[in-house]
């Protein structure tokens, strides 16, 4: 069993779904968590499945109606603050006509009969809004259709609204509850026979819905990862090879057995190398009656390791090693024109190397996962944004049948990517087998910040030219870093396609001469992604490349964007890729094109809401950047303020968005704005560095995030008005800001930024 | 390990614990009084916040030993209803995300507002500086406190 990278998977071409009722029998499967009444299985499948003529027997999502009238959907895409357990359910919510005061939410468990579980990539809107839709849909005519035959009134006179089945002409209304009994009489309408929703019939989505959890959270009911309990639950707190690749040679636990509350010790096995997306780290484990007992039998452990391959790595030396590594040829994954040919005709080289850090997720609330193991059965609770996938490696750890183990989905207190590997539920899922106890395995924040999947540090080059008619005529962007797969595949030594795609190969310019290169470069950690992934360390080169020709050529930056772009059309890369694909984030170009037309408006929007081209005070600028990332379109504008002793203040972002149709605007504005502070966090704070193979950040004081003071002040959030199929905006709120911030510092103090984090005193 | 009495959101709990013990592990593992936090264990993330006689304390720094006959307050005692002013406030705005460290966030709010009853946005910022949220959620926070003051601002 393999965890896959959000860019590595097939996602489902097109998701259609059929509604069935329930059968007691099957509704029985389901395990309690619906509270009965009229139950609707939703069964998603793709096109392909059609063709082939496969039957799916097992409902997807439920959605249930009491004869109270409430109705209860099941949310099985995992929350981590991107606010889905509400956006999702609020789209079969405003499409059944329910009241949403008597909508509960219920979190769907791990397992494949809910589809596409793994909440990563941007996707959950984008590949179930209109299933959500239909589901909603199928119910409402259901609902209607029992109306109809209740009242003996034509079903086109009837329609739903805030929970009732009304008839507008004698004003009869009937709440759902009370039709749940004739419903379930009645056959389960077709998709064909449904029609959606007008737009303007909307009553939620397009609009700011509050999420469902907001209570909860803030009287501190909400239960995350870290608040599951059971009866008789141990804490274990593990003491992890400090290299990666690194083995538990030999351990003495005698000082760690006298802490008072220390039950167990015992090892855990490690995979090795490689390291995998899934295994955990070779470690000892103390198990012990509460957490604090369990950190002070961890911190007198004596352990020695053999530390293996990675004992001599060094980030800073790997850094200088790649810099000299992208001043060489590399290999060619995209070409257009004759590069060589426009440098050699060149009035002007511009020619800059790019450096960015390995970063750490820094999730709030640290990985940490609760199993029990009873009589050749497992639960487990657990902080997952991979439910089904932590199912399968569970069992595969155990030896189990995937049946035997079972996934709950905690809230998750952030995701970032981190949660999307279950190295964490798989050490709780062993502890819990060797010891026969349910044993919760914590992580403290220094494990956390030493022992994560990093998002990779980068050494890329950008040689760009401008010819004697002051056009950009040639481009070569050279990209050195090691790429997720290594963690997987120690043979890999260059970006993948899907980690090109972003911010790379799908340069989207009109320049005459394109290269774009890749270099050799080792994995010595474990790799990881981080929102938004590569797009990160891709766009912050070249976006601030970008405005650095602007200036050489003496045009507007924005300027320059809206002409490179060209005409309105829709472009496609895969003509001029070498060996390399373009996945386009797991859809289908045709699907999801490369519309220029879109990524203008969101630039020229920005634009004008930022004053674009106003006078700034000395000290202060405007800068920009644009990017389409998860096939939603972002346009950014920074104002930075730049004091005397160089202190950065960012009194106000500009973005504007083209996500398609907006679901639920409050979230698409907490996204960006958190988007801005996130890229805030790597731009001006994060940092891991390696030395002796061992990760020299621990905690919050070495790895720092944005704090209030110094972070981005306003943040403005224009979102674009679309009728468009919509995607996803967790992540493409990140990669443009960066650059923004960084042609914005330029433009208030003539300084260009090459390296990040950004040090103004250097 | 010690015997300890100490007063919790206005209730007596006896606890046989590690001297050293940190006051959070108190009150989740022992108390199970979980809507407070963990983050980072050397109190440099705030999500762990708790009141000592109206005063924020980073619980996960603090061991037991030292609460004495302190009155702790959790976010479980803030109100009875969950009706409090910064609460309510926090509603209004949406503020939350994940959520996590947001029962530290409120807490640490209300203990700034004990202290000063209309602070300034800079105050404010001085003030939530040791609550980290990875979300980035700080707008909202600044203007639900200013909500909870009396003297909100239209933010962007």
């Amino acid at each position: 069993m393999k965890i896959l990278a959000p860019f590595q998977k097939r996602k489902t071409e097109t998701v259609n779904s059929e509604i069935f009722s329930v059968s007691r029998r099957d509704f029985l499967k389901v395990g309690g968590l619906l509270t009965g009444g009229l139950v609707l299985g939703v069964s998603f499948f793709s096109c392909d499945d059609k063709k082939k003529n496969v039957v799916t027997v097992a409902p997807n999502i439920y959605l249930s109606i009491a004869s109270d009238g409430k109705v209860t959907i099941i949310a099985h895409r995992s929350e981590m603050g991107q606010g889905i357990r509400t956006s999702l359910p609020l789209v079969v919510a405003d499409e059944l006509g329910a009241d949403w005061k008597k909508v509960a939410i219920v979190q769907a468990e791990g397992d494949k009969k809910y589809g596409d579980q793994n909440t990563d990539g941007s996707y959950s809107v984008r590949m179930f809004y209109r299933p959500m839709r239909e589901a909603g849909a199928i119910a409402r005519l259901l609902l209607i259709r029992a109306a109809a035959k209740e009242w003996q009134l034509p079903v086109e006179e009837c329609d739903t609204e805030n929970g009732q089945v009304i008839h507008r002409g004698s004003n009869k209304k009937k709440d759902f509850g009370e039709l749940v009994e004739t419903a379930q009489s009645l056959p389960i309408p077709k998709v064909e026979e449904i029609k959606l929703k007008d737009r303007k019939q909307f009553n939620m989505i397009g609009k700011e819905t509050a999420i469902i959890d907001l209570h909860d959270i803030v009287t501190g009911k909400a239960v995350f990862g870290m608040d599951a309990v059971v009866e008789g639950m141990k804490i274990a707190v593990v003491k992890r090879c400090p290299v990666v690749g690194g083995m538990v040679k030999s351990f003495d636990d005698s000082k760690a057995r006298a802490v008072p509350g220390v039950i167990k010790v015992l090892a855990i096995k490690g995979a090795g190398l490689p390291a995998t997306l899934s295994k955990p780290l070779s470690g000892v484990a103390v198990i012990a009656e509460n957490t604090w007992a369990a950190i002070k039998g961890r911190d007198l452990l004596e352990v020695e390791w053999d530390l293996g391959p990675n004992a001599a790595y060094d980030s800073a030396k790997q850094i200088e090693q790649l810099k000299l590594e992208v001043a060489k040829e590399g290999t060619i994954r995209r070409k257009r024109g004759d590069f060589n040919a426009a440098k050699t005709n060149a009035k002007k080289v511009i020619d800059h190397t790019y450096v960015a850090p390995y970063l750490a997720h820094a999730t709030i609330e640290p990985p940490c996962a609760l199993a029990i193991v009873k009589n050749g059965s497992c639960e487990v609770w657990a902080c997952t944004q991979n439910p089904q996938g932590a199912r399968d490696v569970v069992a595969e750890a155990l030896g189990f049948a995937v049946e035997k183990v079972k996934m709950n989905v905690t809230l998750l207190g952030g995701g970032f990517g981190r949660k999307s590997k279950p190295d964490f539920i798989v050490e709780a899922a062993v502890l819990a087998k060797e010891t026969g106890l349910p044993v919760k395995v914590l992580w403290t924040r220094e494990d956390d910040i030493r022992h994560d999947y990093y998002h990779a540090m980068s050494v890329q080059r950008i040689v760009a030219t401008i010819d004697s008619q002051n056009k950009l005529s040639g481009w070569a962007h050279h990209i050195a870093y090691p790429s997720i797969s290594a963690t997987e595949d120690l043979s890999v030594l260059q970006a993948s396609d899907g980690e090109l795609m972003q911010g790379a190969t799908d340069f989207p310019y009109n320049v005459p001469a394109i290269n774009v290169e890749t270099h050799d470069a080792q994995a010595h950690l474990r790799i990881g992604w981080l929102r938004s992934v590569r797009n990160i360390p891709q766009v912050f080169a070249v976006a601030t490349m970008l405005d650095e020709i602007a200036e050489a050529r003496g045009v507007d930056a924005i300027a320059q964007a809206l002409e490179l772009l060209g005409e309105d059309r829709s472009i496609t890369f895969e003509q001029e890729l070498v060996k390399t694909t373009y996945p386009n984030y797991g859809e289908k170009i045709e699907d999801y094109p490369w519309d220029t037309g879109r990524m203008k408006k969101v630039i020229e929007r920005v634009a004008k809401e930022s004053g674009w081209g106003k006078t700034m005070p000395q000290g202060s600028g405007l800068g920009f950047a644009a990017h389409k990332s998860f096939l939603t379109y972002v346009a950014c504008v920074v104002e930075v303020k730049v004091d005397q002793n160089q202190q950065v203040s960012i009194p106000n972002v500009y973005y504007a968005v083209d996500c398609g149709l907006a679901v639920n605007t409050d979230r698409i504005k907490s996204q960006f704005e958190g988007g801005a502070q996130f890229s805030a966090s790597l731009a001006l704070k994060s940092m891991i560095t390696v030395k002796n193979g061992q990760v020299e950040q621990g905690n919050f004081d070495g790895y720092q995030i944005i704090r209030m003071p110094e972070a981005p002040q306003q943040i403005h959030v224009h979102i674009m008005d679309s009728d468009t199929k919509p995607t996803g905006v967790g992540e493409p709120p990140v990669p443009p800001f960066t650059p923004a911030l960084c042609n914005a510092i330029y433009a208030a103090t003539g300084k260009r930024i090459h390296t990040l984090p950004i040090d103004l005193k250097a | 390990m010690a015997k300890y009495s100490i007063l919790v959101n206005g209730k007596k709990h006896e606890v046989d614990v590690l001297e050293d013990m940190p006051l959070l592990w108190v009150l989740r593992d022992i108390i199970g009084l979980r809507g407070t936090k963990f983050g980072c264990g050397q109190a440099l993330c705030g999500a762990c916040t708790v009141h000592l006689n109206d005063t924020a304390i980073r619980s996960c720094s603090f061991p037991i030993s030292a609460v004495g006959e302190g009155k702790i307050t959790t976010i479980e005692g803030l109100s009875e209803a969950g009706d409090h002013p910064v609460q309510e406030a926090w509603e209004k705005h949406i503020v939350p995300q994940c959520g996590y460290c947001q029962t530290g966030q409120i807490m640490n709010a209300v203990a700034l507002l004990k202290k000063n009853a209309k602070p300034s946005e800079q105050e404010i910022e001085a003030a939530m500086k040791g609550n980290l949220c990875r979300c980035g959620t700080y707008n909202r926070i600044k203007a639900a406190i200013l909500e909870a003051a009396g003297t909100p601002v239209t933010t962007g």
